[in-house]
């Protein structure tokens, strides 16, 4: 039986508790701001407290043209940069996963890299290298400069996957007649599932906010948090930007929490043989 | 059984290239294993026995050499279009699958219906006595449990060849014991040769019509258990089965008057605190006992031999106590064996 971690009975001392509530606040007014000023009657200036809440700002945000422009982008890129991630990253996994083969360290380790090297890096790299081959910037490039770091969230989730789960279980499957097509859709695809559908949502979210890697890459085209950059010096639209930083982080953090709860329910469920 | 061949290895060689260089896993075996048999490959871990396996069930080919399945060369066939099946080491149950799914997966693949593969799988549960057990999932059984599913199902497609790659391994020694009875009556009824891995001499023996002893990915010695037992080939052979004495050089003529190393079983030597007569047709050795184990049932002695050398002793506590035996340290004793007890070994 697999055995999952208890927590411990023990009741957490008062100078954790307070740790913890301080570390949480630290980390969330900010956001907790941007809530709050989405509803806020004032215009342009942040006073404490806001003098009235109103709804208003949320229909002007969701018609603004340019923030529905911005928003289609982003979905569109996050979309193509993740489906490429996945295509990628499990072919990558699987390769590292099964296969002994020269520089075999240094292929994992340079897949890796994009996620931790500095955004800035990554953006001047790819621009450089997208000038030389005289590609135009255009909605591709965007697509290919998020695809480097979101093939490293894909890869790393399903090579955990990978190696939690028993190898013999494929050469079980050929072994009672299933060629390697049928293993793939019988056996691989249901055991790697639930890491590929973690792994695209968290590379969906990661695309979707990028800044950095997206201003070396982009022509002209403005996504989603290009745009509420763009606004932040147009000081008379600052709760119609809130109001889409609400939006951003509501479509970036829930998927997130989803994928948590997916990978934490199955993670038992590989403990069939051991 | 028949005199039918079921699998035979032809100078098969199985060569691993790595950059520290080549390792020769399986180096030239050639064996027959006939139709219906019980056969074990028995070994130390990395004696190329499991290797041997995998080249049967085709996740490893020869680098050279020949495998057949009932005279068909199937050395460079992939697992699937081989008509033998695995039960794997660490079972490889599929852990999304419910135990009757796991168990039809072969029939499945072979586009069976759904309800007659369902009916197939309960037979197959009620033959490895799991009736009832096709809706759990294999993280809700015990080890034993998983054992037997894996078992229905490589028996499911009803293979030519059932192999088994050390799948008692994990289970504890009183679980094991009955698996190894279990296993012989499931061979009996399904009538499929079982081709079965082991570094456990004990389960050998016991479970084996024959078995080959692999030591540095060759073959030593084919047998049945008791020619293995009672006539090992080799040292290695005499040494790995069962516990042997090996005397040779000098020690050796003073015994038998010959130099020539010989291997003799504990039990089979007759422990005597007196000088007692014995017949012309045994050999006889004075020494020290130098170490006494009592065991319950038996008593271990390990007896230094007058002029060098010693060998170990089992004797049965048919009439004697604990307190009895281990009065028995530091005396001396004359030891002696039925000359048809000991085996020349070479080497």
């Amino acid at each position: 039986m697999p055995s999952k971690p208890q927590p411990s009975e023990e009741r957490a001392s008062w100078f954790l508790k307070f740790g913890a509530l301080g570390a949480l606040l630290f980390l969330h007014i900010p956001l907790i701001l941007i809530f709050l000023y989405a509803f806020t009657t004032e215009e342009s200036a942040y006073t404490f407290p806001p003098p009235g809440l109103t709804l208003k700002w949320f229909p002007l945000a969701l018609s603004n043209p340019a923030m529905q422009d911005a928003l289609l982008l982003s979905i569109k890129v996050a979309s193509l940069a993740t489906f490429s991630a996945l295509i990628l990253g499990t072919l990558a996994a699987a390769a590292v996963y099964r296969f002994d083969f020269f520089g075999k360290d240094a292929v994992s380790f340079m897949l890796i890299l994009p996620l931790a090297l500095p955004g800035i890096v990554t953006g001047i790299a790819l621009r450089s290298a997208i000038s030389l081959m005289h590609i135009p910037f255009s909605f591709w490039t965007i697509v290919i400069g998020h695809a480097t770091f979101c093939v490293v969230v894909v890869y790393n989730n399903v090579l955990a996957r990978f190696r939690r789960s028993s190898n013999s279980m494929i050469e079980a499957s050929m072994d009672l007649g299933a060629n390697s097509f049928q293993t793939f859709w019988h056996i691989v695809l249901p055991n790697i599932g639930t890491a590929l559908l973690a792994g695209a949502i968290l590379a969906f979210s990661l695309s979707f906010d990028e800044v950095i890697v997206t201003t070396f890459t982009a022509g002209n085209q403005q996504t989603l948090p290009i745009w509420i950059f763009s606004q932040m010096l147009k000081p008379r639209n600052r709760p119609i930007t809130n109001v889409t930083a609400m939006l951003v982080v509501l479509i970036t953090a829930l998927p997130i929490l989803f994928a948590q709860r997916i990978t934490a329910g199955t993670s038992d469920s590989d403990g069939g043989s051991k | 059984m028949s005199d039918k061949k079921a699998i035979e290895l032809i100078n098969v060689c199985r060569v691993f290239e790595s950059a520290s260089g080549n390792v020769n896993a399986v180096d030239n075996v050639s064996l027959e294993i006939r139709d219906g048999e019980f056969f074990s490959l028995l070994g130390p871990s990395g004696s190329g026995k499991t290797t041997s396996l995998r080249m049967v069930a085709g996740f490893d080919r020869p680098t050279s050499g020949q495998i057949l399945l009932y005279g068909k060369d199937v050395s460079n066939l992939p697992p699937y279009e081989r008509d033998v099946n695995t039960v794997f080491q660490d079972y490889a149950l599929f852990p999304h699958m419910t135990v009757g799914e796991n168990v039809a997966y072969g029939l499945m693949i072979k586009k069976i219906s759904k309800p007659d593969r369902e009916k197939s799988a309960e037979e197959m549960l009620d033959l490895v006595q799991l009736p009832g057990f096709s809706g759990r999932k294999p993280s809700q059984l015990s080890g034993g449990q998983r054992q037997r599913v894996a078992l229905a199902r490589a028996l499911i497609n009803h293979p030519k060849v059932l192999l088994l790659d050390e799948p008692l391994g994990a289970l504890d020694l009183k679980l094991r014991q009955q698996m190894q009875v279990e296993l012989k009556s499931i061979q009996k009824r399904v009538g499929i040769t079982f081709i079965f891995v082991t570094h456990d001499q004990e389960e050998a023996l016991t479970m084996s019509d024959r078995i080959a002893v692999f030591n540095q990915g060759r073959i030593e010695q084919v047998g049945t258990p008791a020619e293995i037992y009672e006539h090992p080939a080799t040292p290695f052979v005499a040494n790995f089965v069962g516990t042997s004495n090996l005397i040779s050089g000098e020690v050796a003529k003073r015994i038998t008057g010959s130099e020539a190393r010989f291997s003799v079983r504990p039990e089979k030597i007759h422990l005597s605190k007196t000088d007692e007569k014995f017949d012309a047709d045994m050999f006889s050795v004075g020494g020290k006992v130098r170490d006494v184990v009592y065991l319950g049932l038996y008593t271990r002695y390990l007896v230094e031999l007058d002029g060098g050398g010693d060998l170990v002793v089992v004797e049965q506590n048919l009439k004697t106590t604990s307190m009895d035996v281990m009065q028995a340290k530091d005396q001396k004793v004359s030891l002696f064996w039925k000359k048809e007890h000991i085996r020349y070994v070479g080497g």
